[in-house]
């Protein structure tokens, strides 16, 4: 009987298998080869081996966006943490009701399309827009502040995109914490500052940990957040891959672009499952 | 002991406060007479109407809803058969193969989009609705393959086999009692599917073809281009479905 079922069962996984396969190992590997050929002189590529990609990368300007979108990841990443931790925790600590509340309230936006809470962001930062009125209105500054296309605007948007999926890792985690074990801590003695950071943080460590990685890794490609609030000015690897492909058809060299960013993917997620010792990301299923 | 509850729930409303802030400006703009939007000349439906009669924008929103339909549709074909087949078989690839299927959603989305539109072109496929929905598959699957795979962990395997003691047939068993118990795990990756194919943009950008505009990337390109007034009435129009299917899911699942 057990033979029958399994010879059957593995009719059920065949599509999966030749999706997978045919659809992401391929075009990866694809990726991979098209990172190695010379680029033709007026369109596509040659099937000449050449290293030349991987060499323009260590271009200063090259290197710069990369250098820069890693800063500006880490800058909404932290900013993210202090956000996202804080709310996550403070939300799980409130009655059922509320959370319940709370979890709708932040499903909303969570659902709403990117690119449309991106436009209410310029609606507020445009010159003379929403806010600069209001700051003069409450004499915070006399000119208008103009900071739609700026960097400042850049990492708002960043962190308003991606604050929820910090929230929602934390909260998931600090939801299933063990309460008993910080009233046993505070009851021998420890400050409820003390019991936060030897007890419940370890304990919500995998929370934070997958929020971090799930607002890292996005903050490097989302190009649109930069082209939108940033104007031309800000360029990080997600806008050089895009201008790469579809404005100078440097095909080979966008690949090489990518398959860098793909390795300092895999690094983050490995480092990630080293760390917290779990495979899936908390939060995110 | 109520001092002590102010300040995090302060802390609470204000970050709600501000996620909610880009979206209140663009409802309450959707009803402005004024076609700038620094200038307020008072409340009017002129931009709802412009909306309804911009036969691109139609033909864009219909675009969207067919892809996303189709994309969350195969993913949960796809993902659920390998989801109750995986928990079957005992192939030495299976492991690896689940780990390559989650990819696309791991890795950075432009990378996805790049990987897919040099592919699709060195297979000659004319980009469209086809290479869209062949997109938009391949990262929909994981969604529902690993809610599915995580409620199936989760199950209580003697249910099905004290089916199958008492004579019932394996499809039987799949349709009467594995079905039924994995029923919301499939739904839930079927919403988030359709959720995230509808608000793509990075991926269908490189993807989609010069005549296929599906919603976001229009959306996006007239953003770059100086925006109407009118994807405010659009954004309000899709905040209000959102809501709605938002209320609606957590109405029934209060009824359970």
């Amino acid at each position: 009987m057990k033979g029958i079922k399994k010879n059957r069962a593995w009719l059920l996984v065949i599509p999966f298998y030749f999706y997978t396969i045919i659809f992401v190992i391929l075009p990866l590997a694809y990726m991979i080869l098209l990172s190695f050929l010379r680029r033709a002189e007026i369109w596509g590529v040659t099937k000449e081996f050449t290293l030349d990609n991987y060499k323009n990368i260590f271009e200063p300007v090259y290197l710069n966006t990369f250098v820069e979108s890693l800063k500006l990841a880490l800058l909404c990443t932290t900013f993210i943490v202090f956000l996202g931790y804080p709310f996550g925790y403070f939300m799980a600590k409130l009655s059922e009701k509320w959370k319940n509340r709370v979890v709708t309230l932040l499903m909303i936006p969570f659902w709403t399309s990117a690119l449309i809470r991106m436009y209410g962001w310029i609606i507020i930062f445009r010159s003379n827009g929403l806010m600069d009125r209001f700051f003069m209105a409450i004499h915070l500054t006399e000119k208008p502040l103009r900071l739609l296309y700026t960097y400042p605007a850049v990492v708002v948007g960043m962190i308003y995109a991606l604050l929820p999926f910090m929230i929602l890792s934390v909260y998931s985690s600090v939801e299933k914490l063990d309460w008993s074990l910080i009233e046993a801590a505070r009851d021998l003695g420890a400050s409820s500052v003390h019991a936060f950071f030897t007890i419940t943080l370890k304990l919500t460590m995998p929370g934070l940990l997958s929020g971090i990685v799930l607002t890292f890794i996005p903050s490097m490609g989302l190009f649109f957040v930069a082209d939108i609030l940033g104007g031309n000015k800000i360029v990080l690897v997600g806008n050089l891959i895009q201008e790469q492909l579809m404005k100078a058809r440097n095909w080979p060299f966008a690949a090489a672009l990518s398959v860098v960013l793909t390795i300092l993917t895999s690094l983050i997620l490995t480092l990630y499952r080293k760390v917290a010792k779990v495979r899936e990301l908390e939060g995110l299923f | 002991m109520k001092n002590r509850t102010k300040i995090p729930n302060m802390f609470l409303i204000i970050i709600l406060v501000i996620m909610y802030l880009p979206i209140l400006v663009i409802i309450v703009y959707s009803f402005n007479a004024s076609k700038i939007s620094t200038v307020w000349e008072g409340v009017s439906l002129r931009w709802y109407q412009e909306l309804f009669r911009d036969r691109s924008m139609m033909e864009a929103v219909r675009n969207s809803l067919i892809l996303a339909g189709l994309s969350c549709i195969n993913a949960a074909i796809i993902g659920t058969m390998a989801a109750v087949g995986m928990m079957r078989i005992s192939w030495k690839s299976k492991g690896m193969i689940a780990y390559f299927s989650t990819i696309p959603i791991m890795i950075p989305e432009i990378i996805l989009g790049m990987v897919f539109m040099v592919f699709f072109s060195f297979l000659g496929l004319p980009f469209g609705m086809v290479t869209l929905v062949l997109a938009h598959t391949a990262f929909c699957i994981p969604y529902v393959f690993t809610m599915v795979r995580s409620r199936l962990i989760g199950m209580d395997v003697s249910l099905e086999e004290a089916a199958r003691d008492l004579g019932a047939g394996e499809i039987k068993v799949f349709f009467t009692i594995t079905l039924p118990l994995i029923a919301p795990a499939i739904v839930s990756g079927m919403l988030l599917s359709f959720a995230m194919s509808f608000d793509d943009v990075v991926i269908s950008i490189f993807v989609t073809g010069a005549t296929t505009n599906t919603l976001p990337v229009k959306i996006y390109t007239q953003m770059k281009n100086g925006v109407s007034p009118e994807i405010n009435a659009l954004s309000t129009i899709m905040l209000l479905g959102t809501i709605l299917v938002i209320g609606g899911s957590e109405v029934i699942r209060r009824k359970r």
